[in-house]
């Protein structure tokens, strides 16, 4: 019987064990040295926030694995033998394997700061950092009263960043957060959809500094974060400091094995790296040639799970190429709900935009169609789409006239939520000098009956 | 500002604590003593004929400095008189009401304490005192909680709210205070007297434990349910629905059946189904409707019409929500003064197959129990198959009606969430959730390409259903207990559910797929 091993039991591993293991009966190991049990990484800031226990953060209960013979190997691998087909491990162990998969996900990213190794200073990412945090900000056994830290400051403008401001807002912490960006998460969002994010960041009381950075982290005394001195020269007096400038693949103990590496472990589009029974999934995978309006390396939660998918049907006999099909995502920033359907770019011609957003409320749609008015994507912000009519729209490539009119079809917000439909057409038609009329929700379309 | 909500807040907790301690120590205080008159005026005539000069003899005259005094003697008085009874064989004289019922009516007459001579300063200082400080701790939640959206911080830091020692105090009152009020009331007078003013006023009639506690149901939902409105402002789902529990329960729980007893109309409950209202077939209930002319048999037809009619057809529409959560008086309970222990809920599969043995077993238990009393009712005959009908029916009464709807039922809420009765025990949740499950529009569609697997439904699903296994494969929810709160698709935070009813094809999902795996199709689950 096949063994085949898999380093990593995140999103994209796990995955790929399951769907082994519902396709064919190798023996299925998966190593991490993280956690025993497979968690959900993008969970861990409910914990903090106290909304979970870390043990409601697991998907699967702890029975699931033994149920399906899925052998949790709870250890660090030190090295890999190509040649040999053998892992080395930390507790002196090694395993011999016939298929391997890397799922190693990401580290958080350090570009050498001074005073980035003081206690205090910190990442975030795995479950580890999620102690630490604690241990920084509340040890245990500590009285909210004797609180060391009031203060900190989080650099970042990306997705952790503003997650890890929030959480530390929950437990009344004053922040200041750096964003390098000319606007909030400005590499991925048009301007209108920071200026929304921006305002509610104010909202809850964060200190926003937009182009500006960490220059130094200077210790108080006593080994400890003590300040910030910033690139425009600010001193912010702090406790803690969050690094949360991005990630990247976690593959160093890889450099030297012979595997090819780039940034992250490069494979083909059928997930093989340059060794023979070698697959690369996840964060930590490169794409050698990623499909049409794709990056290479992907670090999300979902391209984690399809590459999973798509691993295990190649790795059970049909060899399977990575499809994505049209990109989404979705994120939250403190009470404002996110989601984003095919292509919406940071920068977008005006004809090819429409744009809405309430006059009070959190709440804005933006299209994105080409010079024939065919929808490339839609970001809305406090408004709920449903993802397979979206997601059919844009295969069957329909006009974004076509799309403001069935917005109701797409509409997934909780029901008696107030509707912006009639708004939001009315609008398009003064810009566009139209006369459109938002059709009625139609469960035969949404089900792709007509 | 946040200084001062966050000074009200603690005084209101202070209020709050102190209202709960006069309301249970009212259970220690008072003198009782019955005049020979008073024996007479409380007993009918019957019991007063058997044992009327006995206690005369035994406690008449006699100042007893607590209930429990008073009870223990009265009581010896009664087991005293039914031992002789029985031993002679003279089963005509034996006084069958429960011994602390029959207490209870002495008690009532007897009591003689601060609370009886000035209930409506008892009433304010318990009830009103209550409620205000109920409400200085909820209300500076508007400027405390920030923004509308999620207000879950720190619950599981909390030890009220992560089964730390204050759930357990908690646990342990509820607890208590449902033994209580079920077996011993008469311990309770001081707590049914100081609701005189307000039962003179609305029913014309002195007040009772039963007065008490839908007084009590009534004022504790209404708190909680402002605090649903603020911590759930923004969300019209849950305020609408918050509203509508809250509004069943002060109109038809509440105030309807007292207003038809004030007018010597049988009282009824029009918004509560058999088999929950397990003595709807009850004898002495048909009889009491039969005999009330035209509105008895309204109240006849429209129980009978609920069961058979509305249940599946609402159901059908629109998931067993319609009562569960927007209507019956156990679900507001468990909405407003539960909401802050939904979490708690087991979401294990062990605990979903005890869930399903239970909660059927009781559902088939009503239906015995029932069928039984028909039979009695039309037969005349009281045993059926050897076994004594009344037997079953006290039984049912004690172990569901009481013991696992209240006690249990509420009482379990800080350790084990808001939802045990409805999850674990509710036949008519069982009757309604095999309409959903198998006949009905409802459900719970998922986004399943969007899901992070993040566990904030599960977590917060009060009814203990593992939501999140069900998201992360894109498959439909359309499990027999959920109830249809909303409030995993509020704490979701990719927008991955949604409440809906739509049409019966597409509903039921075996093998989802999820959306951005082009050209892979899933087979079986490796979960089952």
């Amino acid at each position: 019987m096949k063994h085949v091993v898999i380093i990593g039991n995140g999103i994209a591993g796990v995955t790929a064990a399951r769907n082994i293991r519902k396709r064919c009966d190798y023996r299925i190991s998966i190593i991490s040295a993280e956690t025993e049990h497979f968690f959900s990484r993008t969970a861990l800031m409910y914990v903090y926030m106290g909304h979970m226990k870390f043990e409601h953060t697991k998907p699967y209960e702890d029975w699931f694995w033994k149920k399906n013979k899925i052998d949790l190997v709870f250890d660090r691998v030190d090295e890999v033998t190509f040649d040999a087909k053998s892992i080395h491990l930390s507790s002196g162990k090694s395993l011999s394997y016939d298929v391997l998969i890397f799922a190693t996900g990401s580290k958080p990213n350090m570009f050498g700061w001074k005073g980035q190794d003081l206690a205090g200073a910190q990442g975030l990412y795995s479950y580890q950092d999620l102690l630490k945090l604690e241990e920084n900000t509340d040890p245990p056994g500590t009285p909210l009263s004797k609180r060391t830290v009031t203060r900190a400051v989080v650099a970042g403008g990306g997705l952790i960043g503003i997650e890890l401001v929030e959480m530390l807002l929950s437990r009344n912490v004053e922040v200041y957060f750096l964003v390098r960006e000319k606007n909030f998460w400005g590499n991925v969002l048009p301007a209108e959809e920071s200026k929304l994010i921006q305002d509610h960041m104010a909202e809850h009381h964060v200190n926003l500094f937009l182009e500006d950075e960490i220059a130094e982290i200077n210790d108080d005394g006593n080994g400890r974060v003590g300040s910030v001195l910033t690139k425009s020269g600010k001193v912010i007096f702090c406790q803690l400091v969050g690094l949360t400038v991005g990630v990247s693949p976690n593959v160093d103990f890889l450099r030297s094995s012979g595997l090819e590496i780039n940034r992250g472990i490069v494979v083909d589009q059928y997930l093989q790296t340059n060794i023979p029974d070698v697959y690369a999934i996840g964060d930590c995978a490169e794409l050698k040639t990623p499909p049409q309006g794709r990056r290479p390396i992907e670090a999300v939660w979902y391209v984690g799970r399809m590459m999973g998918e798509t691993v295990a049907e190649s790795i059970c006999g049909v060899r399977t190429e990575y499809r994505p099909g049209n990109w989404f995502n979705s994120a939250k920033f403190f009470d404002v709900e996110y989601q984003t359907y095919g292509d919406v770019p940071s920068a977008i011609a005006d004809e090819n935009t429409f744009l809405w957003r309430h006059p009070q409320k959190n709440v804005l749609i933006r299209l994105v169609c080409d010079n024939q008015n065919i929808l490339l994507g839609i970001n809305v912000f406090g408004i709920r789409l449903r993802h397979e009519v979206v997601d059919r729209w844009l295969n069957e490539r329909r006009s974004m006239d076509y799309a403001v009119e069935h917005l109701a079809d797409a509409n997934f917000d909780p029901e008696f939520y107030k509707r912006h439909e009639a708004d939001i057409v009315a609008f398009y038609n003064k810009k566009y000098w139209k006369e459109l009329k938002p059709a009625k929700k139609d469960w035969r379309r949404i089900l792709g009956k007509i | 500002m946040r200084k001062l909500m966050l000074s009200a807040r603690s005084l209101g907790l202070i209020l709050f604590v102190s209202a709960i301690s006069i309301f249970t120590s009212m259970l220690f205080v008072g003198s009782y003593e019955v005049s020979s008159e008073d024996v007479k005026a409380a007993l009918d005539d019957r019991s007063f004929e058997l044992i009327g000069a006995e206690l005369i003899n035994e406690v008449g005259g006699q100042s007893f400095s607590n209930a429990f005094e008073f009870s223990e003697q009265v009581g010896v008085v009664l087991d005293k008189h039914n031992d002789k009874a029985k031993a002679a064989g003279e089963w005509d004289r034996v006084i069958w009401d429960k011994k602390h019922d029959f207490v209870a009516k002495l008690s009532a007459v007897g009591l003689d304490s601060s609370m009886r001579n000035s209930p409506g300063l008892w009433l304010f200082l318990t009830f009103g005192l209550g409620a205000l400080g109920g409400l200085l701790f909820v209300l500076p939640g508007v400027v405390l909680l920030g923004p509308p959206g999620i207000k879950n911080d720190g619950i599981f830091h909390s030890a009220a709210t992560n089964r730390g020692w204050i759930g357990w105090i908690v646990f342990g009152w509820l607890v208590s205070f449902y033994i209580v009020l079920y077996f011993f009331p008469d311990l309770t007078t001081n707590w049914a007297v100081i609701t005189d003013p307000l039962s003179f006023a609305i029913k014309n009639k002195p007040g009772d434990r039963w007065f008490l506690y839908g007084l009590l149901y009534c004022t504790v939902m209404t708190v909680m349910a402002i605090r649903m409105f603020i911590k759930y402002r923004g969300n019209k789902y849950q305020i609408l629905r918050t509203s509508s529990v809250l509004f069943f329960q002060i109109a038809f729980a509440f105030m309807i059946p007292e207003l038809l007893s004030r007018f010597n109309m049988p009282a009824a409950d029009f918004k509560n189904i058999w088999p929950l209202d397990y003595d709807f077939f009850f004898g002495w209930n048909l009889d009491t409707m039969l005999a009330n002319g035209t509105f008895g048999i309204f109240m006849l037809f429209w129980g009978l019409i609920l069961i058979i009619v509305v249940v599946p057809v609402m159901v059908y529409f629109f998931g067993k929500r319609w009562y569960c959560s927007w209507v019956c008086g156990c679900g507001g309970l468990a909405e407003t003064l539960g909401d802050p222990y939904r979490q708690l809920s087991d979401k294990s599969l062990k605990a979903w197959k005890i869930e399903r043995y239970l909660i059927h077993g009781v559902l088939v238990f009503a239906i015995i129990m029932t069928s039984a009393t028909l039979y009695t009712w039309f037969s005349g005959d009281s045993e059926i198959a050897g076994i004594d009908t009344y037997n079953i029916q006290k039984t049912y009464g004690f172990l569901i009606g009481s013991v696992f709807s209240g006690v249990i039922g509420t009482g379990f809420y800080p350790v084990m969430g808001s939802r045990v009765w409805c999850r674990f025990g509710c036949p008519l949740a069982a009757y309604l959730g095999l309409v959903q499950r198998f006949k009905s529009r409802f459900r719970i569609t998922t986004n399943g390409g969007q899901c992070i697997s993040c566990g904030n439904c599960s977590t917060h699903c009060e009814m203990g259903i593992d939501v999140r296994a069900y998201a992360q494969r894109g498959q439909n929810i359309v499990r027999s207990s959920c109830v249809g709160c909303g409030v995993c698709a509020s704490v979701c935070p990719r927008g991955v559910l949604k409440l809906e009813n739509g049409p019966e094809v597409a509903r039921i999902q075996d093998n989802p797929i999820i959306i951005g795996r082009e050209g892979i199709q899933l087979s079986n689950n490796v979960t089952s």
